[in-house]
């Protein structure tokens, strides 16, 4: 195929840029691992600072996906590079009906690669002391999207509307006992929104954060934390959690430090939200592996420049965008993924690329 | 017969040194024992069965070196041919210098300058046999067992590996110097006896008479004054090896002795320090068995902070705090140390120094009244930030019908443990107090905890009068005593070692034994004694976090080696450190056994993922 593109990933940095690049002519190919396109977002209900919805911004990618070549449900098995072209062999998971083989391999050809494998949320079972998966009702961000979504309310384990709800920041962010130092970037306005939302559902019920900093970084993120206080009578503790413990009847014991009083602080809460912060995914390293990509020592992929070549990396050909660089937002995932799409039009588009 | 000659005068005087030295040396230590250890030593030396026992081991340890032997033949031998053969060589050096000289009183360079003063003629054919013949190939022979043992010295320097050695210790300058004389005194020994033989015509054994024969026949010259030469370069270097001797590592060999006798008579070296670590000390050989075993060493690449350089500087009265701060405690060269030396304690000794001084308050502490139970639980602070443990433990508990307490369900107090490894035990004696009250008010007959730190503080420093034991222990007592039943799980298991419950605690085959029951225990490559530290030592108070996760990553290599289902501990800080890094799930043996036992009661878990689907 002339002037071919595969894109690793249905986020939205792999939709978004597959989008544009088929929108220039090219021939593009999206490989995504899920059944569906959309990865974290899909799951999102509504989306900071404005909340609107998620499904909104991924049915903008998906109309732009129309002359993309879709294939859904497959890994990647190996990547080779031959002088400008690439050979990307997948392995569908899904049995084809027409080969004998439960697993069917399929060679692909490309000129040029963009990797937007993304992150993975944080295994919240590694913060053991915090008891995801052992206390029913401790939840990740993303469990508390999930209920968002369904409509039905929120009620603790036992069916109870929970009179008071804490949200925990930082959860495998910031915390070198966990291996991750970095900072996830979109956790502090996801908890300042999800306790909104909370509020919203539940006027009633006490809504408390915990967390290290707020670190509202972008245009309109300080409003929506002054809102959060003065509108909605949101708590904000700083303290970083110690340990849970759970009570007989299924609520939640949390051990903290109030550190601008400088007192440890202990709080029983029906509901505790965990906001599980970004890794890179598993998919990741893999590619980078068959690639020889250069990851840092926090697993995200490092481009060649993080200024001026923020959407190439050392191999010629191949190009990054999105979460699988580091956290980033939706909006900044979509402005990188279009800056990708670019970046990678000029190199297929020059006769005689200088380091090849 | 001509008995003296000026050349033996640096021997004499370094000779004379030596023992002065040595002397005082042993009268200091004898003398600074507490009153308790003196009577103990003073009963030893008059039991014949403790006597006997100290000669036997000085034999084997200090002459055969039998535990180098066990870790490389190669270097086994090599110690062994400098003790045994310079030992042997000055025994039979003595006895056949009887048979030149009558008086019962030699001077004591006369034995080993004896073929300066004696040089018997060419014997013949049948004289083989006669005594002095015999001496002859004995003093021969046992040279070359040294210098056989010098060469391998040599080859070491170069080819540590083939001793079993990875990597050799960095010495000081008074060791080099020590050491260049040690080594220069055979080969001098072996020139100078040899020029002698050479130029007389006789004298030597198989060794000294062929090489001096050949000597004079290609180098013709003054052959007399060769000899001399040599006679003064051997006399030096034994001279200044003996002046080197107190100041060097080789203190190591009259230390040593004194040692063995001491532990044969029990005496125990004391938390605050006493002459007897101070012996230790002086017994350490720098033989650097210790750099291999540390896992800072071979996992993370910190290699200057190892026993033998802290006992080094100890000895020398200074030790960096970086040196007495970085370390896991984790007991793997205490547990290698081929002289026994108690280096954990040594550092903490150290600790205590640099430790001490600082106060802390503990009166925001209340004491609460715990209630009554025939067991009493305490899962230790560590087993809060691993909740699935204490759950696990008390679902065994019911399980098993007994009447527990879990003392400290609401948060533990710290068993005191973490604050004595950073050398302040007056703040963890006011802790150590604190839960001895708690403990003692439930009036129950055994102590159950589920963390090794705590069980081995519970049991050195706690002098509690009833029964303590770690969780592995006592699951398998109830399954002994037919309280629970279990079911295998037929599931790959590999079993990490705690360092407090193994080497610290000596409790190995209990969880191996509760393992097997349940599952498909797998071995791996270092294990019980010889087990790895997670990384995630309390003791390791003075290195960033990336070097732990270096010791941990090193670690579930070969723990993971050979594809387990599930990566087995039974200290919730292993479990801790390990999940960090491990893509094998990691679980506390307690857990395994509860999920073990069939027909359980089994706690509602709903996976919060699945959560929506039970709300109305």
């Amino acid at each position: 195929m002339e002037n071919s593109v595969i894109v690793i990933g249905g986020g939205i940095s792999g939709m978004t840029a597959a989008g544009m690049l088929a929108l220039q002519g090219l021939s593009v190919t999206l490989l995504e691992k899920e059944k569906e396109t959309g990865g974290h977002l899909a799951r999102w209900d509504r989306l900071f600072p404005d909340r609107r919805k998620a499904s909104e911004v991924l049915d903008f990618a998906r109309e732009g996906m129309k002359r993309v070549n879709l294939v859904t449900g497959v890994t990647v098995t190996d990547i080779s590079r031959q002088g400008r072209e690439f050979t990307v062999v997948i392995n569908s998971p899904i049995p084809n009906p027409q080969s004998p083989t439960p697993d069917h391999e399929t060679v692909l050809k490309a000129r040029a690669l963009l990797l937007a494998t993304g992150f993975d949320l944080f295994e919240a079972r590694k913060k053991e002391e915090y008891g995801y998966g052992i206390y029913n009702n401790v939840i990740t961000s993303a469990d508390l999207e999930d209920r968002f979504k369904l409509k039905k309310g929120i009620l603790t384990s036992e069916g109870k509307i929970p009179a008071r709800i804490g949200i925990v920041h930082c959860v495998g962010s910031r915390d070198e006992k966990v291996g991750n130092l970095y900072c996830s970037k979109v956790c502090c306005v996801t908890g300042v929104k999800q306790a909104i939302e909370l509020k919203e559902m539940l006027p009633a019920a006490e809504v408390f954060n915990f967390y290290m900093d707020l670190r509202m970084f972008d245009r309109h993120f300080e409003e929506l934390y002054y809102e959060a206080q003065q509108k909605w009578n949101v708590n904000f503790i700083r303290g970083r959690l110690s340990e849970c413990a759970e009570n007989p009847d299924g609520s939640i014991i949390v051990k903290t430090e109030d550190t601008l009083t400088g007192k440890p602080f202990k709080i029983t809460v029906d509901l505790l939200v965990l906001l599980t912060g970004f890794v890179p995914a598993g998919s990741t390293g893999d590619i980078a592996g068959m690639l020889g990509l250069v990851t840092g020592t926090d697993g995200f992929i490092n481009s060649a420049d993080s200024h001026i070549m923020n959407n190439s990396t050392d191999i010629p050909g191949v190009f990054v965008a999105g979460a699988v660089k580091g956290p980033i937002s939706i909006g900044e995932a979509i402005a990188d993924a279009r800056a990708a799409a670019i970046q990678l039009a000029i190199y297929l588009n020059s006769p005689t690329p200088a380091d090849d | 017969m001509i008995k003296f000659n000026l050349f033996v005068l640096p021997f004499s005087l370094g000779l004379i040194y030596v023992v002065y030295s040595i002397v005082i040396h042993y009268y200091r230590w004898i003398k600074s024992l507490p009153a308790v250890d003196k009577v103990k030593l003073a009963n030893g030396l008059r039991t014949p069965s403790k006597v006997l026992a100290s000669l036997k081991e000085i034999f084997l340890e200090g002459l055969i070196h039998r535990k180098l032997w066990k870790r490389n033949p190669l270097l086994g031998y090599m110690h062994m041919s400098f003790a045994l053969g310079w030992f042997l060589l000055i025994v039979m050096g003595n006895l056949e210098s009887r048979i030149y000289h009558g008086a019962y009183i030699n001077a004591p360079y006369y034995p080993i300058f004896l073929k300066f003063f004696i040089h018997d003629r060419l014997v013949l054919f049948f004289e083989i046999f006669t005594v002095p013949a015999f001496f002859r190939f004995i003093m021969d022979f046992l040279l070359l067992f040294v210098l056989s043992g010098l060469g391998l010295a040599l080859i070491k320097r170069k080819q540590s590996q083939w001793f079993g050695l990875k990597r050799t210790t960095n010495h000081s300058f008074f060791d080099r110097v020590a050491l260049s004389c040690l080594w220069m005194i055979f080969p001098l020994r072996l020139l100078a006896e040899s020029y002698t033989a050479g130029y007389f015509g006789g004298g030597g054994g198989f060794l000294t008479q062929n090489l001096g024969n050949l000597l004079i026949k290609i180098s013709p010259g003054p052959a007399e004054s060769i000899a001399y030469i040599f006679w003064w370069s051997y006399s030096l270097a034994l001279g200044l090896f003996f002046i080197m001797m107190p100041y060097s590592r080789y203190m190591h060999i009259p230390s040593e002795l004194l040692l063995i006798i001491f532990r044969h008579c029990g005496i125990q070296p004391k938390k605050w320090g006493s002459s007897f670590s101070d012996l230790e000390l002086h017994s350490c050989s720098r033989c650097g068995v210790c750099i291999d075993a540390c896992q800072l060493n071979f996992a993370a690449g910190i290699s200057d902070i190892q026993a033998i350089y802290l006992i080094r500087g100890q000895r020398d009265q200074y030790v960096p705090e970086n040196i007495a701060m970085t370390c896991m405690l984790c007991g793997r060269c205490q547990e290698a140390c081929p002289v026994g030396i108690k280096v954990d304690l040594l550092r903490l000794i150290k600790r205590r120094e640099i430790g001490s001084g600082q106060v802390s308050d503990f009166s925001y502490l209340t004491q609460s009244y715990p209630g009554f139970a025939e067991v009493v639980y305490f899962a230790g602070c560590m087993s809060h930030l691993t909740p699935s443990i204490h759950i696990a433990m008390e679902g065994i508990f019911r399980e098993a019908g007994v009447d527990y307490l879990f003392v400290d369900r609401g948060g533990s107090t710290c068993c005191g443990r973490p604050l004595m490894l950073a050398g302040k035990d007056k703040q963890s004696n006011e802790l150590i107090e604190f839960n001895k009250t708690l403990i003692r008010q439930t009036r129950a007959r055994l102590l159950v905890t589920s963390c090794p730190i705590c069980y081995k503080v519970f049991r050195e420093e706690y002098n509690l009068p009833i029964r303590i034991q770690h969780h592995s222990q006592y699951i398998l007592e109830l399954v002994r005593e037919g309280k629970i039943a279990l079911q295998s799980q037929h599931r790959k298991v590999v079993y990490h070692d705690p360092c407090d419950l193994g080497r610290g605690g000596n409790v190995y085959d209990a969880p191996r034994e509760l393992l097997r029951k349940i599952s498909d225990l797998m071995p791996v490559e270092k294990e019980c004694a010889d087990a790895l530290c997670c990384g995630g030592s309390l003791g390791l108070m003075n290195t960033t976090l990336q070097k732990k996760d270096e010791v941990t990553r090193n670690a579930l290599q070969f723990l993971l080696a050979g594809n387990p289902d599930i990566l087995v501990t039974a200290c919730p800080l292993c479990k801790k450190t390990f999940v960090k890094h491990s893509k094998t799930e990691v679980r506390d043996i307690a857990e395994l056994v509860h999920d073990a036992i069939p027909g359980r009661q089994i706690r509602k878990i709903m996976d919060p993922q699945k959560a929506e689907a039970a709300i109305p």
